[in-house]
């Protein structure tokens, strides 16, 4: 079974579009949404679910007023300013609450509970495409790359289960802690970038990630004709580094439209777009040995 | 006045907002990038950096002469970042969070702290606008401790400097935007009016809404997708404060690395208006939870 993510470093860049389009193009695969913060390819698969499940990841701490005596110890020794005396007595603020248990561990009379943290829900669906694995993280929500690891693991044993050899995901944007999970057990990441600063500077920075854990790395230059001097300048990095380009793929409105409508790009009647996408897809299976 | 500058969903047009209203901006300024997994306010603000410095968070090291393997520390530990087990302590730097506690409950005193380097610092000026950045290690999962190093240099400057500061956040709704945004006075959530612009957008109002901040919209490449992001803001009663319109010539500067609102008289008077709503929307200054002052 081979695993596949597409990353971007810079969000924005197309890597939801193109993962959907992809999902379009491969056979027998698991879909896997691993940007659980922000999760957009739903509203392309428009998926019917079939499992849900709660995500508890964590706790957190809850200040019981009645047995708090007011000595103050927990917000002295709390290291993320979590634990403030607001008038009426000590109380956690749970946005700033890492759920590190200092405070539970170290008040004398006892006054702290440390209840599990609901984080969120996560789901497997059907999809026109094929079974969809995806989540909500609760909006401001923690533990990102746990839920990440959980989704991991359920692609994979679908896919296990359904004999099918490919697990694609859509990634998360930035290189912090989803995206490191994310690139764990995968065999190939295809970062989708736009030729300007911004999408070269995180290029860079997300190939540096890749490099660090290891994960192959090839790319998909995205609006290309925006700025084809930066495209130049990507290519030229890419060439220096030996990530093979799988494809550039022009500014086109199409892409919005599909999405307004809740369909991938491919779905729409062929064009340039469209063909080069198609052999993106071939080179990307040949790269992740997905053909023979 | 702090302005924090988010979106949900990435690539709407934070830093194009950020630099431009930093621009723009009448009186004294910081631009600050809190994006530090993807640090890009530089690119556009070309600051010229006067100083930088490496942050590091404290994470624990054990001497092992004095440590009778307990496992009081890996018990209290959540976040597995320290293991006893029989006659072998180990530590996994790179889980700690620095909550101290390992340090605390030893009884021993056998654990000391140590360092974990976290990314960069840097500040500088980009003509009449201060600048200041993090930037983080590549291979560093966590970016709220960079963030809390980032605004404790912030607060230092505006307290021995004064005038405002800009907060360019990184994209999403989870840990690190929050933690962006959470000690501004204003929320500007920067969106385009395409499917995935709105339903991002719905999560970050949601998870920015607890904070009880002033909040208001940006609507980026006006014109693109549908009208769902105007009907959820009346919904809500979330203030649009500015549209820019969906143009190609606009998207090409921006990849050229421009400011956009040098692009024309028409968009800089786009952003001195939305200037002026965001002084509007900050005052009457709102009373911020006692905790949190």
């Amino acid at each position: 079974m081979r695993e596949i993510i597409i990353i971007s470093g810079k969000g924005g860049t197309g890597k939801t579009s193109l993962t959907g389009a992809f999902a379009h193009l491969a056979r027998n695969k698991v879909i896997c949404d691993l940007d659980v913060d922000a999760p957009d390819l739903h509203l392309l698969l428009q998926p019917a679910k079939e499992r849900s499940e709660e995500f508890y990841s964590g706790h957190e701490a809850q200040i019981d007023g009645e047995i708090c005596d007011g000595c103050g110890l927990c917000a002295t020794m709390c290291q993320f300013g979590a634990i403030w005396e607001n008038g009426a007595g000590f109380a956690v603020d749970p946005v700033r609450c890492e759920g590190c248990k200092v405070c539970v561990a170290f008040c004398p009379v006892a006054a702290i509970r440390f209840p599990e943290r609901h984080c969120g829900q996560w789901y497997i669906s059907a999809t026109r495409f094929g079974p969809l694995v995806h989540a909500q993280l609760f909006p401001g929500a923690e533990n990102s790359g746990r839920l990440v690891m959980v989704l991991k693991q359920q692609a994979r044993e679908l896919a296990k289960a359904r004999g099918a050899g490919l697990v694609l995901c859509d990634g998360a944007p930035g290189i912090g802690c989803p995206v490191i999970s994310s690139l764990s057990g995968a065999h190939l990441a295809v970062a989708v970038t736009e030729p300007t600063p911004s999408g070269r500077h995180d290029l860079e920075r997300v190939a540096g990630l890749c490099r660090h854990f290891q994960t192959a790395l090839a790319v998909i230059i995205n609006k290309y004709d925006l700025n084809p001097d930066e495209t130049a300048r990507i290519e030229v990095f890419c060439h220096d580094e030996s990530y093979p380009v799988l494809a550039r793929l022009p500014h086109d409105p199409r892409v919005t439209r599909a999405m307004v409508q809740g369909l991938v790009v491919t779905e729409l009647p062929e064009s340039d777009f469209s063909r080069e996408l198609g052999h993106a897809w071939s080179r990307i299976e040949a790269l992740a040995g997905l053909k023979g | 006045m702090i302005v924090a500058v988010a979106s949900g969903k990435g690539g709407t047009g934070k830093t194009t907002v950020a630099a431009s209203l930093a621009t723009i901006w009448d009186g004294p300024v910081l631009g600050v990038d809190l994006d530090v997994e993807e640090p890009n306010l530089h690119l556009f603000l070309h600051p010229a950096i006067a100083g930088s410095e490496i942050a590091h968070m404290t994470v624990p090291t054990v001497d092992e002469a004095k440590c009778t393997y307990c496992g009081a520390c890996s018990e209290l530990c959540q976040f597995k970042a320290i293991s006893v087990f029989n006659q072998v302590i180990l530590t996994f730097p790179e889980m700690c969070h620095s909550c101290g506690g390992c340090m605390a409950i030893c009884p021993e005193k056998a654990i000391s702290p140590g360092q974990r380097e976290l990314g960069e610092i840097s500040w500088g000026r980009a003509g009449g606008v201060g600048f200041l950045a993090g930037r983080l290690r590549i291979g560093e999962a966590m970016s709220p401790p960079l963030m809390r190093r980032v605004k404790a240099r912030l607060e230092q400057m505006l307290a021995a400097a004064g005038g405002d500061a800009i907060i360019d956040a990184p994209p999403g709704v989870s840990c690190p935007a929050v933690n962006a945004v959470m000690d501004s006075e204003v929320i500007l959530l920067v969106t385009e009016p395409t499917p995935f612009g709105v339903y991002d957008f719905k999560l970050a109002w949601e998870a920015f809404t607890p904070l009880g901040k002033p909040m208001g919209a940006v609507i980026n490449r006006a014109g693109l997708g549908n009208d769902a992001i105007y009907r959820f803001c009346q919904e809500k009663g979330l203030p649009i404060l500015a549209e820019i319109p969906y143009d190609r010539a606009i998207a090409e500067a921006y990849s050229r690395g421009r400011i956009i609102a040098d692009l024309s008289p028409g968009l800089k008077e786009t952003f001195v208006t939305l200037r002026d709503k965001i002084r509007d929307l900050a005052k009457p200054s709102q009373p911020r939870a006692a905790a949190h002052a």
